[in-house]
């Protein structure tokens, strides 16, 4: 499993999509925290950081599916899947390797946000003035909200040879389980059965976390919703449906 | 080490690919697996090693089955997949030891077993390239490298030639005769040279059935010789068949025919004196031995035959 993660480590880091994507991501998220007018923090009157957490999710839709579109779509079209699977693996070793080198991409693009938090730490009034469980509660949400949008793309990439198709499913998806249940939700006029779908969804959870109290169940949904989502690609992939 | 495979089928939706195949690879042996497009030989190479389930029956490497052992049975084998696929941004060093840490080797061995197949396969002057820029003999080469890496006792080549211009078609022949002194080797193929320079033995497999299972020897002794003949006179198909000893005759062109004689004859002396009698100027008498391709052609295209 190792080998395979540090294989597809360095393929990003050795290709532009690694530094891609982290650029994006701080660039997209600098802007929006402290220079659009309309989302800046310095505007806003408020030290805290719910710019980055409300629109990171966003900007990771995006990024996420186009880390993981050609993990196995590129495998299966060059054939090279099958170098892989005749080597002495299991398929969970494979998944699982690509799986956390994705994920590991995703949180070292997170990591330097971390800078944000010292930043309105001193412009806090007075210094210090930040809701500090809120944020690491918030900033553990979105690590694991990346985790379980690496581990939608890997079955999206899993059922594919077209990274295209793999990325449009990917961000469909994880916008579905980001948003969609949500929405879902707000059609159904029954509370209690409307509050059971708004917990299908990632944003009921996240939310939840980011009010600092870190729940067993949030995170067990995290976990649960993200090893469902390996499971099936690699009952993808020992079926060899293609 | 040898490989058997008992009564293998692959089904594809509606169609056998692969049909009640049996046969089996003894240690030490160098098998050629040969078959037109389409017949099952790559089906049945995946099913070998493992990358795509049988739909029926089994096959064993060294003893242990694929399907229940997949892992031991995969450390086994050394494989070069058809169309030799490798991962092109890499760099073969990079590549060759990505390859060796897949199987578990450590990182002294490993090394020194890509020092190792790094000479061994010729690709002294190429090792520090991508593998995009090298040529398609040398990533032949790479995809040998990689299939040898652990030093494997089966090694499952699918079409290791295919595509190749004719130097590096010798390079690579020679590079798998080296290879292969101490293993047991499957390799499919359809050039028919190629079976002739490497194989003790071979295996014809035709619209998913096994056709031949034989040492070369035999499949060409097995093979009717003909004569072709040709004469400067009018003489028609049915004179020729008068002659004793003449089983059939084809008619190639105007005097020209193909002759098959009785099984074991030589007819070229009679033909001779049948000519001399008849007063005929005979400008043509050859002996046609059998070719590989002939045997091949013979086994493979049976409709055909049946149509002549």
């Amino acid at each position: 499993m190792s080998q395979i993660f540090f294989k597809e480590f360095n393929s990003f880091l050795n290709s532009l999509i690694g530094y891609l994507v982290m650029g994006v991501f701080l660039i997209v998220m600098g802007l929006l925290m402290w220079v659009f007018k309309d989302t800046s923090v310095l505007d806003y009157g408020y030290a805290d950081l719910s710019t980055l957490f409300s629109f990171g999710p966003y900007v990771l839709i995006f990024l996420v599916p186009a880390i993981t579109m050609r993990s196995f779509s590129e495998e299966r079209k060059l054939g090279t899947l099958e170098l892989l699977m005749t080597k002495p693996l299991t398929e969970l070793d494979i998944v699982l390797g690509k799986f956390l080198a994705s994920f590991a991409l995703v949180i070292i693009s997170l990591l330097p946000t971390l800078v944000y938090y010292f930043t309105l730490y001193s412009l806090g009034n007075p210094e210090g003035n930040i809701d500090t469980p809120g944020v690491i509660g918030s900033f553990i949400g979105m690590i694991l909200l990346g985790g379980v949008f690496c581990s939608i793309g890997m079955l999206a990439s899993s059922i594919t040879p077209n990274q295209i198709v793999s990325f449009i499913i990917a961000a469909f998806f994880c916008y579905v389980f980001y948003m969609g249940w949500d929405s879902v939700a707000l059609l159904i006029s029954d509370g209690e059965s409307s509050l059971v779908v708004r917990q299908l969804g990632i944003l009921y959870h996240y939310e939840s976390m980011s009010k600092g109290l870190i729940d067993s169940r949030d995170l067990i949904y995290f976990l649960s919703l993200g090893g469902l989502m390996l499971v099936s690609t690699k009952t993808v992939l020992s079926s060899r449906s293609w | 080490m040898s490989i058997k495979v008992s009564n293998l089928t692959k089904v594809y939706g509606q169609q056998k690919a692969v049909d009640g195949v049996s046969f089996s690879v003894n240690e030490g042996e160098i098998v050629g697996f040969l078959g037109p497009n389409g017949a099952g030989k790559s089906t049945t190479m995946k099913i070998i090693t493992g990358f795509i389930p049988p739909t029926g029956g089994m096959v064993e490497v060294a003893g242990e089955n694929v399907v229940d052992n997949p892992i031991s049975v995969k450390r086994n084998i050394g494989y070069l997949p058809e169309h030799n696929p490798l991962y092109l941004d890499m760099y073969v060093h990079e590549y060759l030891n990505f390859t060796a840490g897949l199987y578990g080797l450590n990182a002294a061995s490993r090394k020194s077993r890509v020092l190792e197949m790094v000479r061994l396969c010729g690709l002294t002057a190429e090792q520090n390239k991508r593998i995009v820029t090298l040529s398609k003999g040398y990533r032949q080469r790479v995809g040998l490298a990689q299939a040898l890496i652990h030093n494997p006792k089966v090694l499952v080549l699918d079409e290791p030639t295919s595509g190749l211009d004719p130097n590096q078609l010798i390079e690579i022949r020679r590079l798998i005769k080296t290879v292969s002194k101490d293993k047991t080797v499957l390799f499919s193929t359809h050039i028919l040279q190629e079976v002739e320079a490497l194989c003790d033995r071979v295996v014809v497999i035709n619209e998913g059935k096994i056709v031949a299972d034989d040492r070369l020897i035999n499949l060409l002794q097995g093979a009717a010789n003909y004569l072709v003949v040709e004469f400067a006179d009018n003489v028609v198909k049915q004179d020729l068949m008068q002659i004793e000893g003449v089983e059939h005759v084809r008619q190639l062109e105007n005097f020209r025919f193909q002759i098959t004689a009785t099984q074991g004859k030589d007819i070229r002396p009679i033909i001779v004196t049948w000519a001399v009698q008849k007063n005929l100027s005979l400008i043509e008498l050859k002996l046609e031995e059998s070719s590989l391709e002939s045997v091949f052609s013979q086994l493979t295209s049976m409709e055909e035959k049946s149509i002549s």
